[in-house]
């Protein structure tokens, strides 16, 4: 019974993988053909870098995703604060709003937010592209640093307030660490979610503007091409580098914080993806 | 901490704008049609539309294909996630690290790769083709594998779907699993149940809430996608999100296109509350 489990792990587990195992295998392959192999060769990502077009789709791809996130963060968790404070029905009208875009399929949301573009005339484009992601990014960050608020001690600010500080200062010195960590839990899921979007992208950019997903797809639709095997194969690398160093980070976190029988799953980010990026 | 209220009007004045405005618009384009003279009318013209045959299949295909990968990754997945769950495993989080990693890379590349291994002259073909020629050579033996040719298909999108929603099935699962109260397995075995009794009387009702998120995280991506068939399926695939994105992008017919939309998110609120009535009928007493 034990190796039939272990085996069907196994099979589950080859199947999740072989895909991109073969992906990385034949980056490195002299022909161009899948199923021969004719020899190493790096030729593959010395055409990658020298590709501009997929250099351009990368650069817009991280300034997009670096300022959405960065504005969602700021807008986001002062309007947790806010939301956070509000009388009950306000409250709940806010978070039921904020909560339409992560339920709405991405591509009823990327064909509203198109219609709005179009109808007060904002050109599809870089400045299109971001306020879309912004969009889709902010009810993350709200999501995140909400529970951390209704885990904060409210008398905490208070006893701040008591003992002379400011508000200014008491909410710089005792909420703002507080809720950190849904801050930077917030920031990240905007910022993976941000750098994967391909549906909403798609329908709100526009003037040859485009992101990695949207620059793939054209690619890999007009067939294969080994150059899209190495750009799979630094991407597969990178978020295998980026996942041990903050699972290591976050582990540390945890023995250090807490009791070590206490230690859950929670409190690493990256092991809830959302579904939002299909 | 009640002077900090106005921090979220910024955002509720940025959720006026993109979020509630771009729904209304998109209901306001649905019912509404312009004239030859360039007004506009109210109609349910865009929705009469939808009732022709060839429409009506689309939706038909994309909720059947939905439903059959849903099907296929809850049966992969519900035993993997017990599997995961129990005690075969010293290093747990690992393995279900390992299940998510695929999910962070980019959708459309683990789209792409199947490509690449289905096409014809793809890598399972080549390598069924290289057994042949070893069998030949080594063994003197004549060998004829099957070969497959199933890109463009519908298998091939389904294939699709299941292998990129798979994850999605799994975590919710193991999740509840894995905190489930081992006393309660106990007890049910000193009552004499054989694992056959504790499973179906004990287990598989208190992880319900598991499959039941699991399921409405594979149907709801797997209803809307208009990639994965773009890509697996071919140009001439038609899912309901490909008929939108055609309206928009190719055709120019937005009054449609936002029928569409309307029509496929009534479908994912049906579903949504189809679950959680099945959820609350089940929450709590289905121990008993």
């Amino acid at each position: 019974m034990r190796f039939l489990r272990k085996s069907y792990v196994f099979l589950i587990f080859l199947f999740l993988y072989a895909p991109i195992i073969i992906l990385i295998i034949y980056s490195f392959n002299a022909s161009k053909s899948r199923g021969h192999w004719t020899g190493f060769t790096l030729q593959w990502y010395r055409e990658l870098f020298k590709d501009s077009q997929i250099m351009t789709s990368l650069y817009y791809t991280v300034t997009i995703a670096l300022l959405a996130s960065l504005i969602a963060t700021i807008v986001g968790t002062a309007a947790s604060i806010g939301i956070f404070n509000m009388k009950k029905i306000k409250r709940e009208i806010m978070l039921n709003i904020n909560y339409i875009p992560v339920l709405n399929p991405d591509i009823v949301t990327g064909i509203s937010l198109m219609l709005l573009f179009s109808s007060i005339k904002i050109p599809l484009g870089f400045t299109s592209l971001l306020l879309a992601h912004i969009t889709f990014n902010i009810p993350y960050v709200v999501l995140s640093v909400m529970p951390k608020l209704k885990q904060m001690n409210k008398h905490l600010y208070e006893a701040a307030l008591d003992l002379g500080a400011t508000p200014f200062y008491a909410f710089k010195k005792v909420i703002l660490p507080e809720i950190m960590p849904g801050v930077i839990t917030g920031f990240l899921l905007a910022l993976t979610l941000s750098f994967d979007d391909f549906v909403i992208s798609f329908f709100t950019t526009g003037n040859g503007v485009s992101n990695l997903s949207i620059t793939v797809e054209s690619m890999a639709r007009r067939g294969i091409s080994p150059k899209l095997n190495a750009l799979s194969t630094i991407m597969f690398v990178s978020v295998l580098l980026l996942l041990i160093i903050v699972n290591i980070r976050t582990s540390k976190d945890d023995t250090e914080r807490r009791p070590k029988n206490e230690k859950t799953y929670q409190g690493n980010v990256f092991v809830s993806p959302t579904s939002h990026d299909i | 901490m009640k002077q900090y209220r106005w921090l979220a009007y910024p955002y509720a004045v940025w959720m006026m704008i993109f979020i509630v405005v771009p729904l209304l618009l998109v209901l306001f384009f649905s019912v509404t049609a312009k004239t030859p003279d360039g007004s506009m009318v109210l109609t349910l013209e865009n929705f009469k539309k939808f009732w022709e045959p060839m429409y009506i299949s689309v939706l038909i295909r994309s909720v059947l294909l939905a439903v059959y990968s849903t099907v296929i990754c809850l049966v992969l997945g519900y035993p993997l996630a017990l599997i995961l769950a129990g005690k075969d495993f010293k290093r747990k989080n690992v393995l279900v690290m390992l299940a998510v990693i695929p999910m962070w890379m980019n959708f459309l590349l683990r789209t792409y790769s199947w490509m690449t291994l289905l096409e014809k002259n793809g890598t399972i073909n080549a390598f069924f083709g290289t057994l042949e020629r070893l069998a030949a050579t080594y063994l003197n033996m004549e060998l004829t594998l099957p070969r497959v040719n199933i890109l463009y298909t519908e298998s091939a999108v389904i294939l699709g779907m299941v292998y990129n929603f798979l994850p999605f099935m799994i975590l919710p699962i193991y999740s509840v699993v894995s905190k489930l109260d081992r006393s309660l397995i106990e007890a049910a075995q000193d009552l004499g149940g054989n694992n056959l009794v504790v499973f179906k009387r004990v287990i598989f009702p208190l992880s319900l809430p598991g499959v039941l998120s699991g399921i409405t995280m594979v149907f709801m991506p797997a209803v809307t996608t208009f990639v994965i068939s773009r890509l697996l399926g071919g140009a001439q695939f038609m899912l309901i999100g490909n008929l939108i994105e055609r309206q928009f992008l190719f055709s120019g017919d937005w009054g449609f296109g936002s029928a569409l939309s309307i029509i496929l998110l009534l479908l994912i609120l049906l579903s949504m509350g189809f679950m959680s009535r099945y959820e609350q009928e089940n929450g709590g007493g289905g121990l008993w």
